[in-house]
């Protein structure tokens, strides 16, 4: 699911704000921030270097317009899913899901930071679970170490990996939490054309309802 | 029959072979104890996890749960949905509020849904089996049971994230939830002062940035030790293999010394059921609990 930066960049013109409550999931909720700043205290990333912008100061670019900036912003990419900053928020806004959803729609743009791990991650997670209805955890590392942040298949950076993983492998393969046979297929729903279908149909939908609102 | 009887969702970590395979094999020995009858959900998905945001989108994740809600309603109908992963609990109940709130989604999820020939007419409740053992069973009922109490042995409850918050148990706080704590004691166990008992083991940034979810974890190990725990103990099965399987990596990075096995509730409370040590799958954990296995064995 993509949609055209310049398009969308357009058709908003001067309203970013906007522009989130229509397209992006929980967008809605954006503007009854109060600045106070709790999110930002609250959240276990916001305490590693490298993090662009807590919540409080995202909320505040997108009504002051600043759509390049948020939308290239790493800042939603820090969020683990904690759900600190949902619970403490004196507003009750759903902030752990209103990062997820600009992240979202910065990721269908195609303008969110391209070598930024956890969006590549959140990828290969989405693709290996909907590839069959069931995670299969052998594959999801395998994409995740042999493949370079562009998603080409990098064999040497996978080997360095997979070496330094090594011994957090072997315990799990010995533990019985590792089944190394997944390569050749895992778990495995099994109404697959149902599945594969109401995927397709929810997507659609969604696509057609994010384009109604900007039409 | 039964004393109670749930749809079971067990989610793709306990499957055969997988992360928290183990997880699932001691919660089996638990039920059987608890005369707890669990029925599979037929043909169950993926949640989509809290990553799935990045490419899932909000239908299609809301579809993936509502395929598992349309199911259980279809195949056991009037039983609550229960959930051994937080993820799991978290994913599909937040997608119970959003059906249930909005018309729009509502309706766009039963088109989806029709395309698997389901349909959703009433949605059940959807429920952690902490949740369950707390709130359906209680301390003097998961008490009863005990033939090897925990005695003399310390345990750092890690609640962690998901299963507290947003949900959480009924009546628990999100910054200091007692109920793992209780539910320790009241195998007769001893629950350590623990300052990190809520504080985030990274998530899925283990997996994209792990030096961030080391730091996190660092903490949280840390933390066990200062009270003096000999294990630590969790609800939630990333807690779990975040916490256990990176303390090698942490001790490389920050020069520590961690070697401090991490258990789930349902391991102790097969332990102290009289289950042997296979049963309460104590031989799935990376990191040996020596103690529960001594225990076991006697």
């Amino acid at each position: 699911m993509s949609v055209n930066n310049t398009e969308m960049a357009v058709r908003y013109k001067n309203n970013f704000l906007k522009e989130l409550e229509d397209q992006a999931e929980m967008g809605e909720w954006i503007k009854m921030c109060m600045q106070c700043g709790v999110c930002a205290g609250s959240c276990p990333t916001n305490f590693h270097p490298g993090w662009d912008h807590p919540p409080q100061e995202i909320f505040m670019m997108v009504r002051a317009g600043r759509r390049e900036e948020v939308l290239t912003s790493n800042s939603m990419w820090m969020c683990t899913s904690c759900y600190n900053c949902y619970v403490r928020c004196p507003r009750k806004l759903p902030i752990t899901h209103i990062m997820h959803g600009i992240a979202n729609y910065a990721h269908r743009l195609g303008v969110a930071p391209k070598l930024q791990p956890t969006r590549n991650f959140g990828k290969i997670f989405w693709n290996n679970a909907a590839k069959t209805g069931r995670v299969n955890e052998v594959m999801l590392t395998v994409d995740l170490y042999f493949r370079n942040a562009e998603g080409k298949f990098d064999l040497m950076g996978g080997i360095k990996k997979a070496l330094e993983m090594q011994s957090v492998a072997i315990g799990l393969v010995k533990a019985g939490r590792l089944n190394p046979l997944e390569l050749f297929g895992g778990h495995k729903c099994k109404d697959q054309k149902g599945l594969q279908s109401m995927l397709k149909k929810a997507r659609e939908l969604e696509e057609t309802r994010k384009a109604l609102k900007a039409a | 029959m039964a004393n109670k009887e749930y749809a079971f969702y067990p989610g793709c970590s306990s499957q055969k072979g997988a992360s928290s395979s183990n997880y699932l094999t001691s919660v089996q020995t638990m039920c059987k104890t608890l005369d707890i009858s669990l029925t599979e959900i037929p043909d169950w998905n993926c949640c989509g996890a809290s990553i799935g945001y990045a490419e899932g989108g909000e239908l299609p994740r809301l579809a993936l749960s509502g395929r598992n809600l349309a199911l259980a309603e279809k195949h056991l109908p009037g039983l609550d949905v229960v959930a051994t992963c937080a993820a799991c609990w978290l994913g599909t109940r937040e997608a119970k509020e959003r059906l249930e709130h909005s018309d729009v989604l509502m309706r766009d999820t039963q088109i989806a849904l029709k395309e698997a020939g389901l349909n959703i007419t009433v949605i059940p409740e959807v429920r952690h089996m902490a949740e369950v053992l707390i709130e359906d069973f209680g301390y003097d009922a998961l008490t009863k049971p005990v033939v090897k109490g925990l005695d003399g042995l310390k345990f750092a409850g890690y609640v962690g994230c998901q299963t507290n918050r947003p949900f959480g148990i009924d009546g628990e706080s999100y910054e200091n939830p007692k109920y793992l704590d209780k539910l320790v004691e009241s195998l007769g166990g001893e629950a350590v002062k623990y300052d990190q008992k809520v504080t985030c083991c990274g998530g899925a940034l283990a997996f994209s940035e792990p030096e961030k979810a080391h730091a996190q974890i660092k903490d949280i190990v840390e933390s066990a030790y200062d009270g003096g725990a000999d294990m630590i103990v969790t609800p939630c099965p990333l807690c779990q293999a975040n916490v256990e399987l990176y303390q090698g990596a942490i001790n490389k990075k920050y020069g520590t010394k961690f070697n401090i096995p991490v258990l789930y509730y349902s391991q102790l409370m097969a332990v102290a059921y009289g289950s042997s040590a296979k049963e309460a799958a104590l031989n799935g954990n990376v990191i040996r609990a020596k103690q529960l296995e001594a225990l076991a064995g006697k």
